[in-house]
């Protein structure tokens, strides 16, 4: 029962863990299809994380966060989009300064509005996502194994948690099976063909990009607003790579994107669970190569295991319309 | 006659000081096949996309079915019935037939009743033109010739009555040239009208019931097909007479300045592609090197350029070797005089995103004219670049231009002068007029039959038996990798077509 036991809470934590990563591997997702390649995950997830956890502290209300990191991010795709589609500007620089002004601009301001250096204030009761029991969950919570996964591991996560899952079904849908996703998924492979379609590809692609801001302000409030009870420095560490990872790791679709996100939250999950364990055989691994693992594995997955990525052939290059 | 189906009426369009289209008019009559032919550059494909709605004319009124429209972006194109099958596909690769069909037709939300509907669409199509294609096949492992077809399936879907391909040939075997005529016959019978860019006077001839002819940008005549000729045609593209024959005498060669013995080179996949070929290349004389594309010839002339590492065998410059096993640095046979005019130009040579001026003399940059100590002469290369523009007529004339927006003949004349110009001792040229129209085509081959009375060598590789049969004072026949026999130019297409296929001249005789 004892493996059991680690074995459920592992995947507990995995699916909490995997969240911010689904939701902006999907950001990404729709961004780099539409042909706009978009580096900026980290920093508009780390804006988003930020103006949540300030909106929900100053009002008490974790929707209002989710409300205002939605905001702030839409407004970090639409800087993107302006450089990238409107100026033709390089997509990758555009996105470097972008995390640059996020990592900067949430300590600076979060000091001069909290003064708790850098932090925001902790959130508690209706200023937090709180977690969801499903019906029923504690009235099955002792059948073997099947209680188990409905109690621990379906139930009792919080809304964004379920809203993420969500969305891997609906991403699929909305690209293959409707005019907005054809469309998006032409415009990242042949801009031409979609401007000589009569197509705008300008507000193709802003929509896509519209579409990552509110996907990575979605993953930036549960960071903050769910996940944990407040915003702390760079607390993104990292992920909006690691999502970017795992969306080439996908090969740019939405299911894939799923696993990879969740191979890559269980790798995370796994370094805290036996941080500090000794190992047969090996005895005590060192705290900082456990940490390690995932972006080691990262490495060593991109580098070799995957075969051949081919990314939305437009991807990268602004659209211009050939003489 | 019955409305215009397109009129245009004083349609002007410039390009910064470039004059791409002025005071164009123009009048096409339903239900018939017009042509519009000149050479690359004469301003056809922008005139077509000012007709498309991709580019705005500065002035110039459009008419279709006898009403004024403006067209401002495909949309109102497509509104009105206008379809345009582009010279690069306007594909999306990886996407199906149907979904390349649809793609901004979809008429709803949801794909799956658009997709539906133009399932059935495209095999009543199919039925009523003989446009057959599986509407599922993906497109890029489609032949060029089906991805074309989708091309005109996707015009036809959007209820396009007036029908224009640029340069619709360009990509296709003469068997789907002719399958694609036979289907524009067929629009044509069903009352479409078709705007057939070109410009190749053959298919002109072959298809066309007008054709109007461009040059640098004007509209200079237009005629009923059936009442003129070739001559007349390529007379009034290129503006003057012009020799679809090249006239040559008789070549003086001397000593071998290039020789290649027992030359052997295998690609990177290991497969042997040039198998012990030898021969020698004579001052004053072009020796042309027939063959089926793919027989050795390109792996031939990087090897002896120094681009490609040889297995084996030994090639002489002027009595110097060249060590075309091991490190043969193209610079240095530059330097001693050994110019090569690679068969793709876009990828070998040009840079495309470079000025005019810094293509006319790359591969020579760091010779001392062109330079003022440690840095470039800006003033020196620019003035040659002038020079080399007017002595080979490239045009546009500006050497500040980019050059990916010259034209491919010109292009290769930037090219060819700035290889030219060197005043080399050994002229390699691969497929010196590939793409390049009527009027360029003539230039290059004077200028190579010069470089030859000047006692230049010249080694000539082509997959067009006509230039290789014009041009060249001995003949050698590449097939698998080895050159299965040599002739003079007296050798008539058939016998020659004999050994390209690889099939020995005696046996075929017997």
């Amino acid at each position: 029962m004892a493996f059991l036991d680690v074995l459920t809470q592992l995947i507990d934590a995995t699916i909490r863990v995997s969240v911010p990563l689904l939701l902006a591997c999907l950001a990404g997702l729709y961004s780099e299809r539409s042909g706009i390649f978009d580096i900026s995950l980290e920093g508009k997830m780390l804006a988003g994380a930020f103006a949540g956890a300030a909106a929900a502290a100053v009002t008490g209300s974790a929707w209002l966060g989710l409300g205002a990191a939605i905001l702030i991010s839409i407004f970090f795709s639409l800087v993107h989009g302006f450089a990238s589609i409107t100026h033709r500007g390089n997509q990758i620089v555009s996105g470097v300064a972008i995390n640059f002004i996020a990592a900067g601009a949430t300590i600076i301001l979060g000091q001069a509005w909290f003064a708790q250096g850098g932090r925001t204030p902790s959130l508690t009761g209706s200023a937090r996502f709180q977690a969801i029991e499903l019906p029923g969950a504690a009235a099955v919570k002792d059948v073997p194994i099947l209680g188990a996964i409905y109690s621990e591991i379906l139930s009792g996560h919080s809304l964004l948690v379920y809203f993420a899952f969500l969305m891997v079904p609906f991403t699929w849908w909305m690209l293959f099976r409707t005019r907005f996703g054809l469309r998006l998924r032409a415009v990242g492979e042949n801009p031409a063909a979609v401007d000589t379609a009569g197509i705008s590809v300008a507000w193709l692609r802003y929509r896509a990009v519209i579409c990552t801001g509110v996907l990575t302000g979605a993953a930036g409030a549960y960071l903050s607003v769910a996940q944990n009870a407040g915003f702390v420095k760079d607390m993104t560490a990292g992920k909006g790579f690691i999502a970017l990872a795992a969306l080439i790791f996908a090969k740019w679709k939405p299911v894939p994107a799923m696993f990879a996100c969740l191979l890559f939250g269980f790798l995370e999950a796994a370094s805290i669970r036996f941080q500090g364990m000794a190992w047969p055989m090996i005895g005590k691994v060192p705290v900082q190569l456990m940490q390690a693992l995932p972006y080691i594995l990262t490495v060593i997955l991109l580098a070799g295991f995957i075969g051949k990525a081919i990314p939305p052939r437009a991807g990268g290059v602004p659209y211009v319309k050939e003489r | 006659m019955a409305e215009a189906a397109i009129e245009l009426v004083g349609i002007n369009k410039s390009f910064g000081a470039v004059w791409a289209n002025r005071d164009i008019n123009l009048q096409i009559a339903p239900g018939t096949i017009h042509g519009i032919i000149g050479e690359n550059g004469a301003g056809k494909s922008t005139l077509m996309s000012i007709l498309y709605g991709f580019y705005q004319a500065d002035s110039g009124e459009i008419r279709v079915g006898g009403k004024p429209i403006s067209i401002k972006a495909p949309n109102d194109a497509i509104a009105v019935g206008i379809g345009m099958v582009h010279q690069h596909f306007m594909l999306v690769e990886n996407f199906t037939v149907l979904e390349n069909v649809i793609l901004g037709a979809e008429g709803e939300a949801l794909l799956k009743n658009s997709i539906a509907k133009a399932r059935s669409e495209l095999q009543r199509l199919e039925k009523e033109y003989g446009l057959e294609v599986d509407p599922d096949a993906i497109v890029e492992e489609l032949p060029v010739g089906l991805q074309q077809r989708v091309e005109i399936l996707k015009a036809l879907y959007r209820g396009a009555e007036i029908l224009i391909l640029d340069e619709p040939t360009g990509v296709l075997t003469p068997a789907e040239a002719d399958h694609l005529f036979r289907i524009l016959q067929q629009l044509r019978e069903q009352g479409k009208t078709i705007v057939l860019i070109t410009h190749k006077l053959r298919e002109i001839m072959a298809i066309t019931d007008t054709v109007s002819v461009m040059r640098q940008g004007t509209m200079v005549a237009t005629r009923e097909t059936a009442k003129t000729t070739v001559e007349e045609l390529a007379e009034l593209m290129v503006g003057r007479r012009v020799l679809l024959r090249v006239e040559k005498g008789a070549a003086k060669p001397e000593r071998a300045k290039l020789s290649v013995k027992d030359l052997t080179v295998r690609d990177s996949r290991g497969v042997t592609m040039v198998d012990g070929v030898s021969f020698d290349v004579r001052a004053g004389e072009i020796v042309g090197i027939a063959g089926v594309a793919g027989n050795g010839q390109s792996e031939l002339i990087e090897a002896i350029c120094g681009v490609r590492c040889a297995v084996s065998g030994s090639v002489v410059l002027d009595g110097e070797p060249i060590d075309v096993t091991g490190i043969a640095d193209p610079g240095e046979l530059r330097d001693r005089g050994l110019a090569h005019v690679p068969e793709d130009r876009h990828h070998v040579g040009l840079v495309l995103a470079f000025e005019e001026n810094e293509n006319a003399i790359l591969g020579y940059h760091d010779k001392g004219e062109y330079l003022k100590g440690p840095f470039l002469d800006i003033d020196a290369i620019r003035d040659d670049a002038r020079t080399m523009i007017e002595r080979y007529d490239i045009r546009p004339g500006d050497c500040r231009l980019k050059t990916a927006n010259f034209s491919g003949g010109n292009q290769q004349k930037i090219i060819l002068a700035r290889e030219m110009e060197q005043d080399p001792g050994v002229l390699i040229v691969g497929q010196p007029t590939r793409g390049v129209d009527v009027g360029a085509i003539e230039f290059i081959h004077k200028r190579l039959i010069a470089m030859r009375d000047q006692g230049k060598a010249v080694l000539l590789i082509s997959v067009e038996l006509d230039e290789i049969r014009a041009l060249s004072d001995r003949i050698l026949v590449m097939f698998a990798g080895r050159i299965v026999g040599e002739r003079g130019p007296d050798a008539t297409e058939g016998e020659l077509g004999l050994l390209m296929a690889g099939i020995e001249h005696r046996e075929a005789a017997e």
